[in-house]
């Protein structure tokens, strides 16, 4: 039932009765698909996705590449867990090409992002490198556009 | 001082100007309108199309084409249309490439069609064809679809209006603005009263891509006996989101192709040159960005039929394009009425079904070319309307 999940993933907050109409099941199939994909895990949350430019809240992000010595039988599992740990990283990914680990953090401004690389990341025993990167400007984030929309041009017609 | 009601042809003064383009105008320009109104999708061209397109510029590709099309794009209409669709035709004597499916159907009634000639047409239905019948001193007799019949062409109404001077069944299925589909078996009741006599059928087929459910879309041109009376008109647009390249084609016998190809010629050489490129794309590498669309479009419209139906509206399920055909009868108003009324009082902007001809009267037409989260504001204004309405 990947639609299902498609959709979900597309708005979290559709109620079971309007997926089950646009997905042409019913509203108990709908309700156990959904059960049994948190159950499972292939659900893991449903979070709102917030535009904090556009509230008061102080809040920058950053970019991190971190270059890791690998541990012996554990390989960069250890560190990458190490790093999970700490409530300023939103997400940790394990990547291919110039680097090992990539970490978007946050923090209520540069100086905080700067100590938690300076005094919690870079002292980390299999830590070789990092590097920062500040976020500046948001445009678009896991599908939905943070700036503002361009306007439906198209007319109102009989054709 | 020209008195210009002098000389202007009385063929071109008698057109009636669209009645709704007044509360056209007033739906584009108001604010904060939300609109279910538009006959396009809402997707952009798949970007690899467009792609193409700018390739070929960057080519330099900005001559005229050859005036039927290029040649390697009529070959992969003839191969898209066997694929899908289960067609044959020659692409050198049997396909044209057109400006959009409108200039096709502008051609090929202009190739059928002499003065005092009937032209049959379904209605409701999309709005050109009248006027071109009329342009060209052609008859139109509306052919009446009933809700009732999931709004498809009967061959009872068909037979009713068959006279001696009746020269073209126009067959707009999937049908804008109804949502109708003519499955083969309706198909087969058409094509048994047609076989035998010399009508022709301009069958529009602009939606094909567009029908939902298991079944795909069957052409009238498939049917024993039809292909010789038939030209089938289609088009990128609505396939492929590429409303604004104007382009689509004609396919049928070589004699009519012949004609219509004389006035395609004569009237604007060819179809843009940028657009054909950028289509010999869609054709070979898209099909699975059409189903991409399609399945947008499906849920879309099961959100807004079962939302409409328990609003009190009632609608059939369409089966095809991306409209849905309400009965506002509920309301006690016209379709002008309501749909003035609603834009006014919540701002939506839907069209009144009686614009596509009489027996659209008591039903609006609903676009679902927009993103569910725009139809569920739409529908949660909608609600509200009707509660003022005391519904």
């Amino acid at each position: 039932m990947d639609k299902l999940l498609n959709l979900l993933a597309e708005n979290a907050r559709y109620t079971n009765a309007q997926l089950a109409v646009m997905l042409g099941r019913t509203e108990d199939e709908v309700a156990v698909a959904i059960e049994e994909y948190e159950k499972t895990g292939v659900i893991r949350g449903y979070k709102a996705l917030v535009n904090w430019d556009k509230t008061g809240e102080d809040k920058i992000f950053a970019r991190i590449e971190i270059k890791v010595t690998p541990k012996k039988d554990f390989g960069f599992e250890e560190i990458a867990r190490t790093i999970m740990e700490f409530e300023e990283v939103e997400s940790v990914y394990l990547m291919s090409g110039g680097y090992d680990l990539a970490l978007t953090v946050s923090g209520k401004n540069f100086k905080e992002v700067a100590m938690f690389v300076a005094h919690r990341l870079s002292p980390l025993d299999s830590v070789n490198s990092t590097a920062t990167h500040f976020v500046l400007k948001k445009y678009k984030e896991r599908g939905a556009i943070l700036v503002e929309e361009e306007q439906d041009e198209r007319r109102m017609t009989l054709l | 001082m020209i008195e210009y009601e002098k000389i202007l042809s009385q063929r071109a003064v008698e057109l009636k100007p669209s009645g709704i383009r007044k509360f056209f105008d007033i739906a584009n320009q108001m604010e904060d309108v939300i609109s279910l109104g538009v006959g396009e999708p809402d997707f952009k061209t798949p970007w690899s199309i467009r792609h193409a397109g700018m390739e070929s510029l960057e080519k330099g590709k900005t001559w005229y084409t050859a005036n039927a099309g290029l040649a390697p794009l009529k070959q992969e209409i003839a191969n898209y249309l066997s694929r899908r669709f289960q067609l044959d035709y020659d692409p050198q004597k049997e396909i044209i490439v057109t400006v959009g499916g409108s200039e096709g159907i502008d051609a090929c009634i202009r190739a059928l069609v002499d003065p005092g000639d009937e032209v049959l047409l379904p209605e409701p239905c999309f709005v050109a064809y009248a006027p071109i019948t009329t342009l060209t001193g052609g008859v139109v007799v509306p052919l009446p679809c009933r809700a009732e019949d999931g709004f498809r062409l009967t061959p009872e109404a068909l037979k009713a209006k068959i006279t001696p001077k009746t020269k073209l069944l126009v067959l707009p299925f999937p049908n804008n603005p109804t949502g109708a589909v003519m499955r083969r078996e309706h198909l087969e009741a058409i094509a048994e009263v047609l076989r035998g006599t010399d009508i022709m059928v301009l069958s529009d087929e602009i939606y094909a891509e567009l029908t939902y459910g298991e079944e795909r879309h069957v052409s009238i041109a498939e049917i024993p006996g039809m292909r010789e009376r038939t030209i089938v008109i289609n088009g990128f647009s609505k396939a492929y989101a590429m409303t604004g390249w104007r382009l689509g084609y004609a396919a049928g016998p070589a004699p009519v192709i012949v004609q219509m190809l004389k006035i395609h010629q004569f009237a604007i050489m060819c179809a843009p040159t940028t657009s054909q490129y950028a289509a010999i794309e869609a054709l070979k590498n898209c099909d699975e960005e059409i189903e991409k669309m399609q399945l947008q479009y499906d849920m879309r419209r099961r959100l807004l039929v079962d939302s409409l139906n328990k609003m009190g509206l009632t609608c059939f399920a369409p089966e095809g394009a991306f409209y849905v055909f309400p009965s506002i009868r509920v309301t006690g108003l016209t379709s002008e009425e309501f749909c003035e009324r609603l834009l006014y009082s919540q701002r939506v902007a839907v069209v009144p079904g009686q614009s596509f001809g009489e027996s659209g009267e008591g039903f609006v037409r609903i676009s679902y070319s927009y993103s569910i989260d725009h139809i569920m504001e739409a529908l949660r204004r909608m609600g509200r309307f009707l509660k003022e309405l005391g519904l």
